[in-house]
């Protein structure tokens, strides 16, 4: 039991940052170098989880899934697929949760590089993909690094969301800081006591390798 | 042949002026563009390399067109054939001098990175980051990266204004190396008459937005 909720921890927030890296990459880019009409209402909007309670999302979120809505019937229609109370429906909802987490560091290391790394590289005839893979990327590894670590220990951390969207099914959306509120509910302060030092002490990690990266540049 | 009837509007400390460039280049020339700071000389280079667009105008370059707003044709900095060295230099924080200048080639060659490193005296130092780099060794490394590509117009925005007077010397000999080595037709941009003197095959001067070749120099082609 004990293992199995830290696994599916663990896997939650393995799933959301590489989704979300895969995600925030070009979303980050297209923020830090376009300019457009609505950019701070997106900006705003990718905010948003930063603000909100993790209830207000989790509430549009258990709503959008429902079957009797466009978003959700569509998703049963099309791929027999009911999102709510499921690991998947948790995942994506952790997703959209973690999108500020990822997108604002990238963002941030990205407005850092002076514009001329960019120019040069065309210049010297190279395709923007080309130097976002080969000058911008290796020139924000530490922004890279607090976005990614960022991500992966908000996303062990949440609670309201998954409570909100997933509930609390063993091994499908029973995640470790859901777990402990279960086993303090059944008295159970052992178990509790198990799941809250397995948390402290990985988060506690995770900062500090954040810590350590911003101060030494990995240049 | 370098062909350059453009202008765009700028923003100066006076308020709006409009920028006028109108001159011709020939092959393998050297010339400096000089003029007061805010007088648009980085803009006048920026425009050729495709970095920033004129408001209107034609460039061209033999018997291709980089630039022309009757036409509707704006060719990108990627397709221009420049080499150009930045005022910051811009070389890549996370690659070596020796791969910031592999990384300029167009087409993989190591005889050639060889004989650029051996040429600006790199060899030595193929294998430090940018970093560790002093600035007349930055400069280098610049420069040999913006010959890499084998470009057929050379751009400098100021290669030399952060220098002592003995190295900007020194790397004053590198640039015409350079020029002389790879038959390369160079704009630019210089604050000092000795150097322009020494360097330059004639001037271009940007007074108060308006362009004027201002005198042909002494120097021995």
């Amino acid at each position: 039991m004990f293992g199995e909720t830290l696994l599916l921890t663990a896997k939650l927030a393995f799933w959301t940052t590489v989704i979300l890296l895969l995600i925030g990459l070009p979303v980050a880019c297209f923020l830090a170098y376009c300019r457009f009409k609505i950019k701070a209402f997106v900006e705003a909007l990718i905010s948003m989880p930063m603000v909100l309670p993790p209830t207000v999302i989790g509430y549009y979120i258990l709503v959008a899934y429902s079957p009797q809505r466009a978003f959700g019937g569509w998703l049963e229609r099309v791929f027999d697929v009911r999102l709510a109370f499921s690991f998947e429906g948790v995942l994506t909802a952790s997703i959209i949760f973690g999108l500020p987490f990822m997108i604002q560091p990238l963002q941030n290391g990205l407005l850092q590089l002076p514009d001329s790394l960019r120019e040069a590289s065309y210049t010297l005839g190279k395709s923007k993909t080309a130097t976002f893979f080969r000058v911008l990327l290796p020139n924000i590894k530490p922004s890279v690094v607090t976005a990614v670590a960022l991500t992966f220990a908000h996303s062990i951390g949440e609670f309201g969301i998954v409570l909100m969207v997933g509930g609390n099914m063993p091994g499908e959306t029973r995640v470790a800081s859901i777990a402990i509120y279960d086993e303090v509910q059944a008295l159970n302060y052992d178990t509790a006591n198990q799941y809250a030092l397995t948390l402290f002490l990985v988060s506690l990690a995770i900062l500090t390798v954040i810590y350590s990266v911003k101060q030494k540049p990995l240049l | 042949m370098l062909t350059i009837d453009i202008q765009r509007k700028m923003l100066t400390a006076d308020g709006e002026k409009t920028l006028r460039l109108n001159v011709e280049i020939l092959d393998r020339q050297l010339v400096c563009l000089f003029g007061k700071s805010g007088a648009g000389k980085t803009t006048a280079l920026r425009m050729l390399a495709g970095l920033t667009k004129p408001d209107a105008g034609i460039i061209r370059f033999d018997d291709k067109l980089w630039f022309s707003s009757a036409q509707k044709i704006n060719v990108c900095p990627q397709a221009r054939d420049v080499g150009y060295m930045f005022q910051d230099y811009a070389l890549f924080p996370n690659m070596t001098v020796e791969q910031n200048i592999r990384y300029g080639q167009l087409i993989q060659n190591q005889s050639e990175v060889e004989n650029l490193l051996t040429l600006f005296d790199l060899v030595q130092l193929r294998r430090q980051k940018p970093l560790r780099l002093s600035g007349g060794q930055k400069q280098r490394c610049a420069l040999a990266r913006a010959l890499a590509r084998k470009p057929k117009l050379l751009l400098l925005d100021e290669p030399l204004s952060s220098l002592d007077e003995e190295m900007r010397f020194a790397l004053q000999d590198e640039i015409l190396k350079a020029h002389r080595h790879l038959g390369v037709t160079t704009l630019m941009i210089s604050h000092d008459r000795t150097e322009i003197d020494r360097m330059a095959d004639f001037v271009i001067s940007i007074v108060k937005g308006e362009c004027e070749v201002a005198a042909f120099t002494g120097r021995v082609s």
